[in-house]
């Protein structure tokens, strides 16, 4: 399978996270959202590793191992960015972005 | 390479210090010595460097420039612990974690001022992140800390993931990871290597707050507590800039490459200066006008990546730590008062005329005022726009966005001397003044001699 197809799949779901992120109010959807992205490209770095695998490069490799890395931190990120959502939660029974705008005032 | 192993490793041994030490008072000197022995450990580096770096298994470039970045950065997370480190137990309970993840933060400017691949490059910029996003909602009971947090940590993997695509795009491109040798000046510029690029400029605008990826900056320096406000405009915005200038410079600076992006870049720094500047003067809250003298300041440091050039490297340099020592300065003193207000510095001079003056003295090198760090910074950057030759309209804005920025500086200190109050202030200790009076000495003595820094370049 040409990698062009691979391509387009990785920014049609990029594309659909940065929407996704831009556009809903739900902190946790717009956290899948970014999910989502850091996914994109990590379905992109595997094709590109191959295609530069096929063309010969014997380094290509290296490419599906950031993949792992991607998603180490990824998993980080979780850890840390769920923890604040439940905190704002706790605080405000909701996970609404907008709600603290308006708790604020 | 010293610096990164120490800073990372103080982090941990200062987590098991939490468990040990009953008393939190003490918990901040143990940081102080553990930030000491990273400073040590990084100059012990330095003659090993002095004729030219060396690569650590493709991964780490340790360079002469990044030493002396990570000297600068130490030097002020020192100043930091000195002047801000008794702050931290007024936050909250865990005092040893908080300054386990400010350490942890430094390791991750420490890896950002030796990257040499794109995968170590997203490691230093999450590094960066992560432990910030805890630190902006440390004060868990308040509703503007779990703001700043949670709009912190969503725009900020955001923006990761915007980098990621761009590293990715770019590696499809090159089909390398290597900063050095990625090529992609050479001769017709890939599409994908372009894309991923622009990708590249808008995420690590993010992270520097440059406009327009500015718009959570205002809120999560406003929301977070005050302490922790303070390191995240200062050093860790430093450190954003050296990933900054270190990518662009050795990849992205080649014949028909830089062309692409030199232009965009050049509109968000003047955006960057004009909007930071005005936005500045309408602030009432001296919290809030920091942190868009932050965005303003953050315009100038981009002269040097737009710039690229060795001048622009000395700026940048000279520039982190005039604008690091200031406004960790300012903040350790607003931390004092009770009134984040102009009005809360009212007659502050007659009270306290020693933290008075001293804020004067910062509030002169963040308008760039001669005779402080501010003045030789801002000249230097500018130069090495104006050397480069084609940027001269920014060169003017800038100068006139500075004019702009005296105003509002200078309404603290019109404040502070000018006006009858009666502040309410903090009793400080004399090792709070000592502190102060060696920050002080230090703007100054930058400002007379800035070759006190740059001949170690």
């Amino acid at each position: 399978m040409p990698v062009q197809y691979y391509i387009f799949l990785s920014i049609a779901l990029f594309c659909i996270g940065v929407m996704g992120v831009l556009m809903r109010r739900n902190a946790i959807i717009i956290f899948m959202c970014i999910e989502l992205m850091l996914n994109a490209v990590n379905l992109l770095m595997v094709s590109f590793s191959k295609m530069w695998a096929d063309a010969g490069r014997v380094d290509a490799g290296s490419a599906q191992l950031f993949v792992f890395f991607i998603m180490v931190v990824a998993a980080a990120e979780v850890a840390v960015g769920l923890a604040i959502i439940t905190m704002v939660y706790r605080n405000t029974h909701s996970v609404d972005i907008n709600i603290l705008n308006r708790l604020k005032n | 390479m010293n610096a990164l192993i120490s800073t990372a490793l103080s982090g941990v041994v200062l987590m098991f210090v939490g468990l040990f030490v009953r008393n939190k008072q003490h918990i901040k000197f143990y940081a102080i010595a553990a930030i000491l022995i990273a400073f040590i450990a990084n100059l012990a580096q330095y003659p090993a460097v002095e004729h030219g770096g060396y690569i650590m298994y493709g991964m780490i470039e340790v360079t002469k420039f990044g030493v002396l970045f990570n000297a600068v950065a130490l030097g002020a997370a020192l100043l930091y612990f000195l002047l801000s480190g008794s702050e931290f137990e007024k936050v909250g309970e865990h005092v040893a974690d908080y300054f386990a993840l400010v350490f942890f933060i430094l390791s991750g400017i420490m890896l950002a001022a030796s990257f040499s691949n794109l995968l170590m490059l997203f490691l230093a910029i999450e590094i960066m992140s992560i432990p910030q996003y805890i630190l902006a909602g440390a004060d868990k009971k308040s509703l503007k800390s779990n703001e700043a947090s949670l709009k912190y940590f969503l725009m900020g993997s955001f923006s990761t993931g915007i980098l990621l695509m761009g590293i990715t795009l770019i590696y499809g491109a090159a089909g390398t990871f290597e900063i050095s040798g990625l090529g992609l000046g050479a001769e017709s510029v890939h599409p994908l290597a372009l894309c991923g690029i622009i990708l590249m400029v808008f995420a690590l605008s993010f992270k520097v707050s440059a406009v327009p990826f500015h718009f959570w900056t205002p809120d999560v320096y406003d929301g977070s507590p005050t302490v922790f406000t303070s390191f995240m405009s200062t050093v860790v915005k430093a450190g954003g800039f050296i990933a900054f200038l270190r990518m662009f410079h050795t990849s992205f600076a080649g014949g028909n490459i830089s062309e692409h992006w030199t232009l965009i870049l050049s509109i968000i720094t003047a955006v960057t200066l004009i909007l930071g500047n005005f936005s500045a003067v309408f602030q009432q809250s001296v919290k809030r006008m920091l942190a868009y003298s932050s965005i303003a300041q953050a315009g100038f440091m981009l002269f040097a990546v737009v710039a690229m050039n060795n001048m622009g490297a000395q700026g940048i340099i000279l520039y982190s730590a005039a604008y690091s020592i200031a406004t960790i300065g300012v903040f350790a003193v607003l931390m004092k008062l009770k009134d984040y207000t102009f009005e809360g510095f009212n007659g502050l001079a007659k009270k306290e005329p020693l933290l008075a003056a001293a804020v004067a003295v910062f509030l002169f090198s963040l308008a760039g005022i001669p005779v402080t760090a501010g003045f030789f910074a801002k000249y230097f950057v500018l130069s090495a726009a104006i050397q480069h030759g084609h940027i001269l309209w920014l060169v003017i804005i800038a100068v006139l966005c500075a004019a702009i920025s005296v105003y509002y500086y200078f309404r603290v200190i019109i404040a502070m001397y000018f006006k009858q109050g009666e502040p309410e202030v903090e009793p400080v200790s004399g090792g709070f003044k000592a502190a102060l009076i060696l920050a002080v000495l230090l703007v100054l003595a930058l400002g007379l001699f800035p070759n006190l820094l740059l001949c170690w370049m």
